[in-house]
């Protein structure tokens, strides 16, 4: 070896477990193009599926007339008989239940709602059919916006409710000793419409095994078991019949985090046919059917000192939730997010949020990489930067003041959010550090030559992750996290095989499960094989969301390692004729006083050599499956603050990012890089919500951006390369002190982006309130800026 | 997104092209390229029984330097123009413009007399060529017609091809050598339509102007005669004569009724002209 490798085999980042710069076990066929996604799929017979879906956002449907030629060809609600609607009931207190039925029954309450299932031999013949089929139906007046849905006299989605609200909550704390603060900040604040957009969409194919008596759907998805509990409820079989199989997944980011009907329907139809059918979702589709997310609307009011201390926030939030309460997340989960999540990281005495789940005619919402912390953390940041400027003081400042302090950790805040560890001033100072704001300031006082203008915006969160039963068991939606579990097995030739019930579609979970198995067992990372995405490989698992994976099922595998671990050595003891307590587990051999024997010794010795085992034996063998949850199932908190500076064009209103700083504690990192490659895929996404992702919707209601040319999404020369920090503040409930850290990269830059430009536009008297930011918005607010705003810049 | 049924031709030369074409009837479509029809089948936003593909066709690849003018075939490629595999007569100009359109998977397959066809407004060479004052010739079995672009162009998508004909050629004429250009677009991101997007060709020793704004609802504005926004006669001194409130006038007449659009389309034609040299 040369010299100059020795610190890089044995520094940081070296070697196979936790902390290691692994390279990606799964890469070796996903970048060979080996990979196998639901479209691989081929079954013999296999027929292709087109839906017929509702053109209009709200109509009665009259008829549903199928051309004679294709009568066998398509099913309408009429056919499924004994399947039941999908419903997602929360049990929070005044939560209205909607029943999405799997194909339209009656009324279709939003564009692409599915109204008839057409098969064929080739999805483009399945279209033809679809395109033969005629809908007649009686056009409703439609409601899209969701603050007029709130009105009284709105268009009713579900009239039976009488409004248009899933759910109205209140949550608060002395917001009276608020209102004398010197400083009072209001605005309203938007976020658009979006939709996830992974690389590949949902897919189904579903066919049936008479041996197995099983129905078998292959899905992308990334809870699997969920999904098997909703077919199961939907379509009235046992579980044991049913077989969900999610194989490469092309990333998730929550949109594939719900049962769909398109789902049930396949299963359905292939049971009906007996024979094997898929359907693949199109772009179109994608954009305009199935579910879109992140649309809020804050009306918020923020009390300060003139010192730029918080005295309270109040806010009135909506959540337009769409038409149907989507599984198992609920049409509530996002609202009711908001108000437990408003306060950020910071400190505050007083604090009030109401918030609508509201009903509208369009797709319902879904949660999205960040959940409702993306739209809080755009609505508080922005309004943080509004006190600032009313206290004179540097925005970076006023985070300082308010935000916990490490020696309040552990810290309850103020709606009782456990925020377990960490220095978030700290990261604030970093980033303003390497953002270098005294350079920016300077810059911007002696002006761009092009005559663009200069602002830098900063954004910070902490991110509750891998909460579990006490925190999911009070929302009362169908699907609560308990223990997570995971198998271990020793192969006859040593090797290990681990299954769990998590899924990966993007978080390189082959790669740092296999790590966390080597930290105990000290196998050989490539001879692990993790085992996921098939219900009838898998120990049962809600799945793969919330950042949780890592915590989870990471403690999981490690728990399950350690008990094959305790169960080797008791063998291992046995072969080099010791006692137990003689002698130690170690990198994957047990030692003694007079020799080692290997893990692959003690394997084959149980499988292959049973007459050489002590009569005491663990009969459960080389095999365990374990549970674990974290010492408190509050969720680990990991936090960023994020700095921005850009350039912003006031005639053209473009805005480019010339510098992006990230200072991330994710607590103990199992694999460095694959974070910062989450932390650069959310940032992407970020900058997507900030200044380019929209869905709008025409007077009717019919969604306006239909391909990838109207909705627009950041390429490579839209994202810069970001300066990235880590900082390391250990979990003080989970398995190393890791930390959920999957959905953090996308929760900032919309704000942190929003605050640099409205930093540029400050000095003409504009503002930007609402995500994305678009050129024209930019000369919109310009335009009405006032025009000595204007001529003072 | 799996286009209707549809028949598919792909003649070798240009009278079986023009044979298939008459015999299609206002059914048929011609390809030349795909880059926009392709999407639009796909998402049956329209539906022809006959699909011919021009890109066959030998002739239509065709680059002719001549005298006055280049005549360039109507599959030419963007990335012909961009790569300099074709003549040039506008001094640069055209590979400019080339090199800007879309994404690079675009302009390997996209040709020039396809874009004008499909007559984008926010399309790249309806508006660079308008201003080069270039025009094509069309051909049907009935004979043969040659229109200057910016008369081709007759609306937002659409133009004056009549259903049997095809666009077989581009003739761009030389520019003066006294002649000063900019072409100015601003897109959302990279690679996607502009919604500003100004293209002047300005000889002030001749004393002439032709200045285009396209990436509007409507056929792209052309102002030929620029008295009234120069102030008087084309001169050297043009770009400090320049006078945005007559443009102003011209975008509200074309329909470009929010003030912020009209903003950011008179900041590109400002920047144009500033830039021409």
């Amino acid at each position: 070896m040369r010299d100059g490798d020795h610190s890089a085999a044995d520094g940081p980042g070296a070697g196979q477990g936790v902390g290691a710069r692994l390279l990606r076990k799964e890469d070796d066929r996903l970048m060979r193009g080996r990979g196998q996604f639901v479209a691989d799929i081929r079954l013999p017979g296999l027929q292709d599926i087109a839906f017929v879906r509702s053109p209009l956002a709200h109509a009665r449907i009259r008829s549903i007339q199928i051309p004679e030629a294709y009568r066998s060809s398509v099913f309408t609600a009429a056919d499924l008989v004994g399947v039941q609607p999908i419903r997602a009931v929360s049990g929070l207190p005044g939560f209205k239940i909607s029943e999405q039925p799997v194909l339209a029954t009656g009324k279709v309450r939003q564009v692409g709602e599915l109204v008839a299932m057409c098969v064929a031999p080739t999805r483009a013949e399945a279209e033809d059919i679809a395109a033969a089929v005629v809908l007649d139906l009686e056009e409703l007046p439609a409601v899209h916006d969701m603050l007029r849905a709130r009105d009284p006299g709105a268009p009713l989605v579900h009239e039976h409710w009488g409004d248009n609200i899933f759910l109205e909550t209140n949550y608060e704390v002395d917001i009276a000793s608020a209102l004398d603060a010197p400083i009072k900040v209001s605005r309203e604040i938007t976020t658009a419409r979006q939709c996830m957009s992974p690389l590949e969409g949902r897919g189904v194919v579903a066919t049936f095994d008479h041996r197995l008596d099983q129905l078998t759907l292959y899905s992308a998805a990334q809870m699997p078991h969920i999904n098997r509990n909703g077919l199961a409820e939907c379509l009235g079989m046992d579980q044991g019949r049913i077989r969900v199989i999610s194989p490469d997944v092309g990333g998730g980011f929550g949109h594939k985090g719900i049962l769909l009907p398109e789902e049930i329907c396949l299963a359905w139809l292939t049971m009906q046919r007996g024979q094997p059918v898929r359907w693949i979702e199109d772009r179109r589709e994608h954009l305009t059917a199935s579910a879109n997310c992140r649309e809020h609307h804050y009306k918020i009011t923020v009390y300060a000192d003139r010192d730029g201390r918080l005295r309270g926030i109040d806010c009135e939030a909506t959540v337009d939730s769409g038409a149907y309460s989507s599984y198992p997340f609920s049409a509530c989960l996002e609202a009711a997010q908001v108000a437990s999540i408003l306060p950020g990281p910071y400190v505050m005495p007083a604090y009030r949020c109401r918030t609508y789940s509201v009903a509208t005619n369009k797709c319902p919402i879904l949660p999205y990489r960040g959940v409702a912390r993306t739209g809080v953390c755009f609505a508080l940041e922005l309004m943080l930067d509004l006190v600032a400027a009313e206290a004179g003081l540097e925005p970076g400042e006023v985070r300082l003041r308010n935000l916990v302090q490490p020696a309040q950790m552990p810290f309850d805040n103020i709606t009782k959010k456990h925020f377990d560890s960490g220095d978030y001033p700290e990261a604030v100072r970093r980033a303003l550090a390497s953002i270098d704001i005294e350079a920016v300031r300077a810059r911007q006082r002696r002006g761009e030559p092009d005559g663009r203008r200069i602002g830098v915006g900063l954004a910070i969160y902490c991110e509750q992750a891998a909460h579990g039963t006490s925190v999911y068991s009070g929302w009362g939606i169908p699907m609560v996290p308990g223990h997570e579990q995971a198998t271990a097995r020793l192969t006859p030739d040593g090797g290990l095989e681990l299954r769990v019930g998590v899924h990966s579609h993007g978080q390189s979970m082959e790669t740092t499960l296999a790590q966390v198995a080597h930290e105990i067992l000290g196998v050989d990372a490539a001879k692990v094989r993790v085992v996921l995405g098939d219900t009838a490989m898998t120990p049962y698992s809600t799945g793969t969301w919330g950042s949780r994976s890592m915590v989870m099922a990471g403690g999981a595998v490690a728990t399950a390692c350690r008990a094959l671990a305790e169960r080797a050595t008791r063998i291992g003891a046995k072969l080099l004729q010791q006692d137990a307590a003689q002698v130690v587990f170690d990198h994957g051999e047990v030692r003694g006083a007079n020799g080692s024997v290997s893990l692959r010794e003690i394997a084959h010795t149980w499988y292959r050599r049973p007459q050489d085992l002590p009569g005491d034996v663990d009969p459960g063998g080389l095999e365990v499956t374990s549970g674990y949850k974290p010492q408190r199932d509050s969720g680990t908190f990991s936090y960023a603050a994020h700095a921005a500076v850009v350039a912003v064009d006031p005639d053209l209103g473009t805005v480019e990012i010339l510098d992006y700083v990230i200072v991330e504690d994710g607590g103990v990192l199992v694999n460095p890089m694959v974070v910062d490659g989450q932390i650069y895929g959310g940032l992407a996404q970020g900058i997507g919500t900030a200044l380019y992702e929209e869905m709008p919707f025409d007077a009717a209601g019919q969604p306006l951006a239909t391909t990838l040319a109207d909705y627009l999404l950041p390429g490579p020369t839209e994202v810069p390369a970001p300066r990235l920090h880590h900082m390391e503040t250990p979990s003080p409930y989970t398995e190393f002190g890791v930390k959920g850290i999957g959905e953090g990269g996308a929760i900032a830059p919309p704000a942190a982006i929003a605050n640099a430009v409205n930093d540029a536009l400050r000095p003409f008297g504009a503002e930007i309130m609402r995500s994305p930011i678009t050129p024209y918005r930019i000369v919109e607010a310009l335009l009405a800026a006032p025009t000595e705003g204007r001529a003072a810049a | 997104m799996k286009p209707a049924p549809f028949a598919y031709e792909r003649p070798r030369d240009l009278s079986s092209a023009l044979t298939s074409l008459a015999g299609g009837g206002p059914a048929a479509k011609i390809m030349a390229g795909g880059q926009s029809l392709g999407p639009m089948l796909n998402l049956r936003l329209v539906a022809p029984e006959l699909i011919v593909d021009v890109t066959g066709v030998d002739e239509l690849k065709q680059a002719d330097l001549g005298a006055d003018e280049l005549v360039l075939g109507a599959c030419v490629t963007h990335a012909d123009i961009e790569d300099g595999r074709v003549p040039d007569v506008t001094g640069g100009a055209m590979r400019a413009v080339a090199a800007n359109i879309a994404y690079r998977a675009v302009r390997n397959r996209g040709t020039i007399g396809g874009s004008l066809s499909h007559a984008d407004p926010s399309a790249d060479w309806v508006s660079a060529l308008s201003a080069l004052g270039a025009s094509v010739t069309l051909r049907s079995q009935a004979g043969t017609r040659k229109i200057l672009i910016s008369e081709f162009v007759t609306g937002a998508l659409q133009s004056c091809l009549m259903p049997d004909e095809l666009v077989v050629a581009v003739h761009v004429p030389k520019r003066a050598a006294s002649s000063q250009w900019a072409y100015v677009k601003t897109c959302r991101k990279t690679g996607e339509f502009a919604h500003g997007l100004c293209a002047v060709l300005i000889d002030p020793d001749a004393g002439t102007a032709r200045i285009v704004i396209g990436a509007i609802d409507a056929a792209p504005i052309l102002v030929l005669h620029p008295e009234e926004m120069f102030g008087g006669p084309i001169k050297g001194d043009y770009k400090e004569r320049f006078d945005a409130r007559v443009a102003d006038r011209l975008l509200s007449a074309a329909g470009v009724s929010e003030p912020a659009h009209r903003h950011i389309h008179l900041t590109v034609l400002k920047r144009a002209i500033r830039e021409a040299a």
